[in-house]
């Protein structure tokens, strides 16, 4: 896979795309989300990790923690999405309703021989790996920032 | 998604065709356990057909595998890609599952 055989000639450079959706707080939405945002990065010549496992895994996290964490599934809260992706990096940010958690508390080593037996406690820890930066603020609602650098 | 389950001699062989994740993680669980109760003891998830699982697609995985152990039976795990491979060993989780490269070789090693 070649760049300009992707960009039809034009320089990928200069391409940004920023893409904002809003879900109800159903699990069943996800998968759409996931296809939508990890397509726009295999248009900017992501790789192939990132587009196929990367993306999809820790937008996945973030999309159920949100929903069954944040929400709690109430069906009157949503779930905003925002993308903003360019050759050089993606920034996806999730926001919910809830009040938020402490990041730091919940980033527990999911390998540590306790904890590796545990059917739970693997979602922050996964978006932390395959990540490059996470972050959590409040702004109008619990925002989980998701950064990626590209990658060939 | 969907979960293909046959037996091939006494193996309950499940193809995960599609993602495991959230929103259908419970199925498998039900299906295997539904498996195990009858008294099945052999089990092979084959994920030959599925791109990427999330963490509770982990999750039902690290508990079919206590409860089949708990009942006196086996687990195993073939066909993982490379992303699969990559998650499993980003969590350790390739050294908690028998993994196999091909169905063949996994079915060789009950």
């Amino acid at each position: 896979m070649t760049s300009p055989d992707r960009s039809r000639g034009l320089p990928l450079g200069s391409l940004h795309l920023a893409l904002e959706l809003e879900i109800p707080s159903d699990i069943r939405y996800i998968e759409r989300v996931v296809e939508m945002v990890a397509r726009q990065c295999e248009q900017l010549a992501y790789s192939t990790r990132q587009v196929s496992l990367n993306v999809p895994v820790a937008l996945t996290e973030a999309l159920s923690n949100a929903i069954l964490r944040g929400n709690r599934e109430h069906v009157s809260k949503r779930v905003q999405v925002r993308c903003d992706v360019n050759r050089e990096r993606l920034v996806l940010e999730v926001v919910d309703e809830g009040t938020g958690f402490d990041l730091t508390e919940c980033l527990v080593d999911a390998t540590s021989p306790e904890n590796l037996v545990r059917e739970d406690g693997r979602g922050l820890f996964l978006m932390a790996r395959l990540m490059d930066r996470v972050e959590r603020f409040a702004n109008h609602g619990n925002v989980v920032r998701l950064t990626m650098r590209r990658h060939d | 998604m969907s979960f293909a389950l046959r037996k091939q001699g006494d193996v309950v062989v499940v193809d995960v065709e599609g993602q495991l994740i959230v929103g259908n993680r419970q199925e498998l669980k039900q299906k295997v356990l539904d498996e195990l109760e009858r008294g099945e003891k052999k089990f092979l998830i084959d994920f030959s057909q599925t791109g990427y699982i999330d963490s509770s697609g982990l999750g039902v995985l690290v508990s079919l595998s206590k409860k089949i152990r708990e009942q006196g039976g086996e687990l195993r795990l073939a066909n993982l890609n490379d992303d699969l491979k990559t998650l499993f060993e980003l969590t350790k989780l390739d050294t908690l599952f028998q993994i196999a490269d091909t169905r063949e070789r996994a079915l060789e090693s009950f």
